[in-house]
């Protein structure tokens, strides 16, 4: 079982990354007492990342199922599309969906022309609407990548037993449901105990105080970092608990077909259909249209150490989006519950604590700055690790159901059967969790802040500073060469895994 | 790719030779190429036969953050960026030396009483709007307007700390009431001012809270007259921004020769364009043109740094208890 201890160390390693700099913050102070703010920004916490998971969840399903069901022309991008809130950068994701649900915005305008009351982005509903943006695509994707993994012939054979809706629902998809929501539901709840701070420029305010806030105080304010690692703690414990329940619900499995790409199939509702992917597509893709027509003409006069922080974008990500395979490719293949849950955690950290952690670390022996782009890519890589997971374990289960028998009957050894069967199996998986890992890291403002010095600034940052400065526009030129960079890296990746699935077929059967 | 390795080698800077090292912290904009640093430390070094180092850390606050948590063991010679809401807690840290310099007479609208803290540049908070917007005269006026305004958090910026004093030093016991009538002015409360101000530039509110230098930087910079800050009868609260050197360096006279630089003309002339503050030794030629257009507050308002220490943890309570209402 070498696979197996291979996937053991590595979520040891993850778990050292991602606790270890807890533990040194911990360690570095007295642990300061919770305040009664404290608990109340932790019962809001929960709730708000509760509310978020469900909604963006159950209205991603509705979107995942028209996807699976239809093929048509620009159906890549369509779901290309669906990764682009995720790899967006914090602030430019909440100036795009101000341009469009603003009350200057272009909603209000068409609004305002047909007569109608104006909406507001500011609030709860503001809250709401960034959570769908930013979490809905995410599930959407998710739980297509589960619809995908449906094996064509028990469609074909559902179709020729004259099984209808109904019955097509409760065989096939629900069970689908049963395997992929638990996973994408703890996956956008975890997301949301720590990336809230995004929706908080929107509804933010003493109403809307989470634990990453008070964080943020305890450590910047009151520097109290011993209140600020506790916090951190049960912020990382929640994350956990949710990461388990989700992994806890039986996965049935799933049993053979023959590893051929499912094809679409026909059926009632489609117009249902192309109402729900048109209303889905526009909505996700309103906000990025509205930061490109608003910074791309700011591009060509961006000032040369923009270019040099995009130079040090796209090294950090792709090295990052390396690590982040071999780190989940280890645990997916090798590893079962205990890892995947190890290597799911890391998002549930907060990442002022793991840079302060880190930071920490490395401050009696080097420089900070010289590693600061090395410690981004590291952390980038571990916090992309549970996307990553998400796309390669239904993956790697899939082909050891599939094609584990036959391999063992032909006496493959493990390289073999790595190399000919399983890698080439997973290639579309591979391709999407690069591509994600990469745009991640290319949109990732987390722990760079503590470690950068004017030279080794990345894009993200650099885009901040010009916030900073008053250059609102060269600021958004800036976010939109950053959106095409990420969008870029998703795409190659994503696009190399997508058109070897096919030719992965050919090797195996060719190997078989 | 191909091209942004070069790009990259030709930005690692120069080993220097042996000349001596002065080490000073700041926050991350003031070493951006648009900011002060680049400016000022060609001008020191032309004079000190040293390498002035910059190394950026956040914001003020995280600044502060960064050298308690390195302790005496930072490297840091000087800290600079520091402002009137964190002295208390800078000096409490027992990590700084007095100055030990003669201090020049200095350009601030309050008297300057402090061993250990230099001022470098100073600014008045205010709310700033474009022109043809009719703002209001005072907190209570806006209470009763429905304008619209952007303020930051006080726990994660130092404006939105800044606008808590500003309503404690202003209002005293009737912070409470203050802040319960701005409840529904405001539009939402931002983390940092980017946030706040880029919402505010793109049309979301009718004020935003910044500086009454603000509006030079669109006049000066982009050549637009369209912006203003409004006066309120109250007064404004000022910004002081300060630098310190370290009491465990081990070059004391460079970092005091660098802190007297700092009130010379080789620095200040750098701030006004650069940082956009009021320099604290207005410099031999004035202030940029331009400047001369921006609202002079009647009354600067600055609580002492013991006192806005205390007043700010119940200024952050009041604020909390109104708006959450």
């Amino acid at each position: 079982m070498a696979g197996r201890a291979l996937a053991l160390i590595t979520a040891a390693a993850v778990a050292a990354l991602a606790l270890g700099p807890l533990l040194v913050v911990a360690g570095s102070a007295d642990a300061g007492a919770m305040r009664p703010a404290d608990w109340a920004a932790l019962r809001f916490t929960l709730v708000q990342a509760a509310l978020s998971a469900a909604i963006s969840c159950l209205l991603a399903v509705p979107v995942a199922r028209a996807l699976a069901r239809r093929a048509f022309p620009g159906r890549g991008v369509v779901v290309a599309l669906m990764t682009a809130p995720f790899i967006l950068p914090v602030i430019v994701a909440v100036l795009g969906l101000v341009a469009v649900f603003g009350r200057a915005g272009a909603a209000n305008a068409v609004l305002g022309w047909v007569g109608l009351p104006p909406v507001s982005i500011y609030g709860l509903s503001g809250v709401v609407t960034a959570h769908v943006f930013f979490n809905l695509p995410l599930a959407a994707r998710l739980i297509l990548a589960g619809w995908e993994a449906v094996p064509a012939e028990r469609l074909r054979l559902a179709a020729s037993l004259g099984a209808g809706p109904w019955a097509t629902f409760r065989l096939i998809e629900w069970p689908l449901l049963r395997t992929v929501l638990p996973g994408a539901l703890a996956v956008v709840f975890v997301i949301c105990l720590t990336s809230f701070a995004v929706a908080l420029t929107l509804g933010g305010g003493p109403r809307a105080t989470t634990v990453e806030l008070a964080i943020y105080e305890a450590f910047l304010f009151d520097f109290d970092t011993g209140r600020a690692a506790r916090l951190a703690l049960i912020q990382a414990a929640l994350g956990l608990g949710a990461v388990g329940l989700g992994l806890l619900v039986p996965m049935p499995r799933l049993a053979g077909g023959l590893g051929r790409a499912p094809r679409r199939w026909g059926g009632g509702g489609k117009a249902l259909d192309a109402v729900l992917i048109a209303l889905a597509a526009l909505f996700v893709a309103a906000p990025v249209v509205a930061v490109v027509l608003r910074g791309a003409v700011h591009v060509a006069a961006l000032p040369p150490s923009v270019w040099v922080a995009a130079g040090n974008s796209l090294l950090t990500a792709a090295a990052s989006a390396a690590l982040c395979l071999l780190l989940a490719l280890a645990i997916a293949i090798g590893g079962g519950r205990l890892e995947e849950g190890v290597g799911t955690t890391a998002i549930a950290i907060s990442p002022l604590v793991i840079g302060t952690g880190l930071f920490l670390a490395v401050i009696p022996f080097v420089d900070p700055a010289e590693l600061a782009l090395p410690v981004t890519g590291m952390v980038n890589a571990v916090m992309a690790l549970p996307f990553a997971l998400r796309f390669l374990v239904p993956a790697a289960r899939r082909i050891r159901a599939t094609q584990g028998r036959l391999s063992a009957s032909l006496g493959m050894e493990r390289w073999t059967r790595l190399r000919i069967v399983t890698l080439p199996g997973m290639r579309r998986e591979i391709g999407a969790a690069a591509g994600i890992a990469a745009a991640l890291s290319m949109g990732d403002l987390g722990v760079i802040a503590f470690f950068a010095d004017a030279e080794r600034a990345t894009l993200p940052l650099q885009m901040y500073r010009l916030m900073g400065a008053y250059r609102m526009d060269e600021a958004m030129g800036a976010a939109v060469l950053l959106t095409a960079l990420a969008f870029g890296a998703f795409r190659l990746c994503d696009g190399w895994g997508a058109r070897g699935a096919g030719r992965a077929w050919r090797v195996r059967r060719a190997a078989a | 790719m191909r091209h942004a390795l070069p790009l990259i080698l030709a930005a690692v800077p120069a080993v220097a030779e042996d000349r001596p090292v002065l080490e000073v912290y700041t926050y991350d904009s003031f070493i951006a190429e648009w900011g002060p640093g680049p400016a000022v430390e060609k001008a020191f070094e032309a004079s000190c036969g040293c390498d002035l180092r910059f190394t950026a850390a956040g914001d003020g606050a995280a600044l502060l953050a960064r050298l308690r948590l390195e302790g005496a063991r930072t490297d840091a010679d000087v800290v600079l960026g520091l402002d009137t809401a964190l002295t208390a807690e800078a000096e409490a840290s027992g990590l700084f030396a007095p100055h030990g310099i003669d201090v020049p007479p200095l350009d601030l609208p309050v008297a300057w009483e402090d061993d250990t803290f230099l001022p470098y540049d100073w600014g008045w908070f205010a709310f700033v709007h474009r022109e043809g917007f009719e703002p209001p005269a005072s907190f209570e006026a806006l209470a009763d307007s429905d304008a619209a305004i952007l303020i930051q958090d006080p726990r994660s910026s130092t404006p939105g700390l800044g606008l808590i004093l500003w309503v404690e030093a202003a209002h005293g016991v009737r912070a409470g009431a203050i802040w319960e009538g701005l409840a529904d002015n405001v539009v939402t409360v931002t983390r940092g001012w980017s946030e706040a101000y880029g919402l505010f530039l793109e049309g979301e509110a009718d004020m935003v809270l910044s500086y009454t230098t603000s509006p030079a930087y669109h006049l000066i910079a982009e050549d637009d007259d369209g912006f203003r800050a409004a006066p309120f009868e109250e007064g404004h609260y000022m910004q002081v921004e300060v630098a310190g050197m370290l009491a465990g360096t081990d070059r004391p006279a460079l970092a005091r020769e660098f802190l007297a630089f700092m009130l010379t003309d080789g620095f200040q002339s750098a701030i006004p364009t650069t940082n956009w503050m009021y320099p604290a030794v207005i410099p031999e030629d004035g202030l940029p043109e331009g400047f001369d257009t921006l609202v002079t507050p009647s009354t600067s308002l600055l609580l002492p740094p013991g006192e806005a220490r205390d007043r700010a943890e119940e200024g952050i309570a009041t604020w909390r208890d109104a708006l959450s209402r």
